[in-house]
């Protein structure tokens, strides 16, 4: 039974990524719709940020004093100024570990 | 214009250093089916069928709390159902391809795959081979993924949850979005997200990682509009 769910979700997660690559032509979208899309990045990813930083395993917000408040806001600083995103993960990750493991 | 293999290799290059992240959520990812008293075979198995990091967690999370079949299958299409959004901006830069290759190529596009590979295709749209960019980063992200659930599958326990490995995976995407902070349009688009996926973490189905996204495009909408 689990293998027929995970069956089920990987059909799903494959034609979510098919549908609109293979199925949709790309002329029947204006171009005020081409425009808008030019934001999806900056529209989908702080969907992942946000609560990746604001919310902790169990649903529930965190404090503002987070070591991730000041990681993110580390790895924030670095990227902007380093345009490196191995030095943005790294500092983020090290400034974190930094205030558990020595403060 | 560029070859395949070097525009292959660009791609591959794009996401390399996202494997400091992506390596740590494979691993934590593996382990923790585990942990919930998953087969290995059925865990790994998986990370090629669904292919979706944050999706795998949460599937397997709530069928051992004991959600119902059709509740883990709904969130793993409400999860990934970002990728049409993906899909929505891709077709422009895959048209000419036939339509077997974007039947296969669709199952590489995965977040840092197509922002990279995005980025790229913004600055050299006439190149011809550009498919193969994301060939390069899709695939080095499917190898990577392989390898580190498979780890994560293998060490379990020793992995120790103090580290909070998965803050690495905000950390990759401020890096893919943190340039675009320059900018004024997209700072109101990203924040309205970021605020948008906090208001409605709770809504069922995890449709917040949707549900956010789409009330930014609105807003980008609106922008472009006060923009003229």
């Amino acid at each position: 039974m689990t293998w027929f769910t995970i069956i089920v979700a990987g059909i799903i997660t494959y034609f979510m990524r098919m549908t609109m690559v293979a199925l949709v032509d790309r002329d029947l979208l204006g171009e005020r719709v081409k425009a808008v899309l030019a934001y999806v990045p900056s529209a989908v990813f702080p969907a992942i940020i946000f609560p990746g930083i604001f919310i902790n395993d169990y649903g529930t917000f965190i404090e503002m004093n987070d070591p991730k408040i000041f990681g993110a806001i580390v790895a924030i600083l670095v990227g902007y100024f380093s345009r490196n995103v191995i030095a943005t993960i790294i500092s983020g990750l090290f400034s974190y570990w930094i205030i558990i493991f020595l403060l | 214009m560029l070859s395949k293999k070097q525009i292959f290799s660009k791609g591959i290059l794009a996401v390399a250093p996202h494997m400091f992240s992506v390596i740590p959520f494979g691993i934590v990812c593996g382990a923790i089916g585990i942990e919930l008293g998953f087969s290995p075979v059925l865990v790994y198995a998986m990370s090629i069928i669904i292919f979706g990091g944050a999706s795998q967690i949460v599937f397997l999370q709530l069928l051992s709390g004991g959600a119902s079949a059709l509740i883990a299958v709904t969130s793993v299409g409400v999860i990934n159902s970002r990728h049409l959004l993906y899909g929505a901006v891709l077709s422009e830069y895959f048209e000419k391809l036939s339509f077997i290759k974007k039947l296969l190529i669709s199952y590489l596009v995965v977040d840092q795959g197509f922002a990279e590979s995005n980025k790229f295709f913004q600055k050299n749209r006439n190149e011809t081979h550009l498919h193969y960019h994301l060939l390069g980063s899709g695939g080095t992200l499917w190898v990577c993924w392989q390898i580190s659930t498979l780890a994560g599958i293998i060490l379990g326990s020793f992995v120790p949850e103090e580290l909070g490995l998965k803050f690495a995976v905000p950390l990759t995407f401020i890096a893919i979005v943190v340039q675009d902070i320059k900018k004024l349009d997209h700072v109101i688009v990203m924040i309205t997200c970021g605020l948008s996926s906090l208001l409605f973490f709770d809504a069922p189905f995890k449709s917040y990682i949707i549900i956010s996204p789409i009330i930014a495009l609105f807003v980008a909408a609106l922008v472009l509009r006060l923009k003229k």
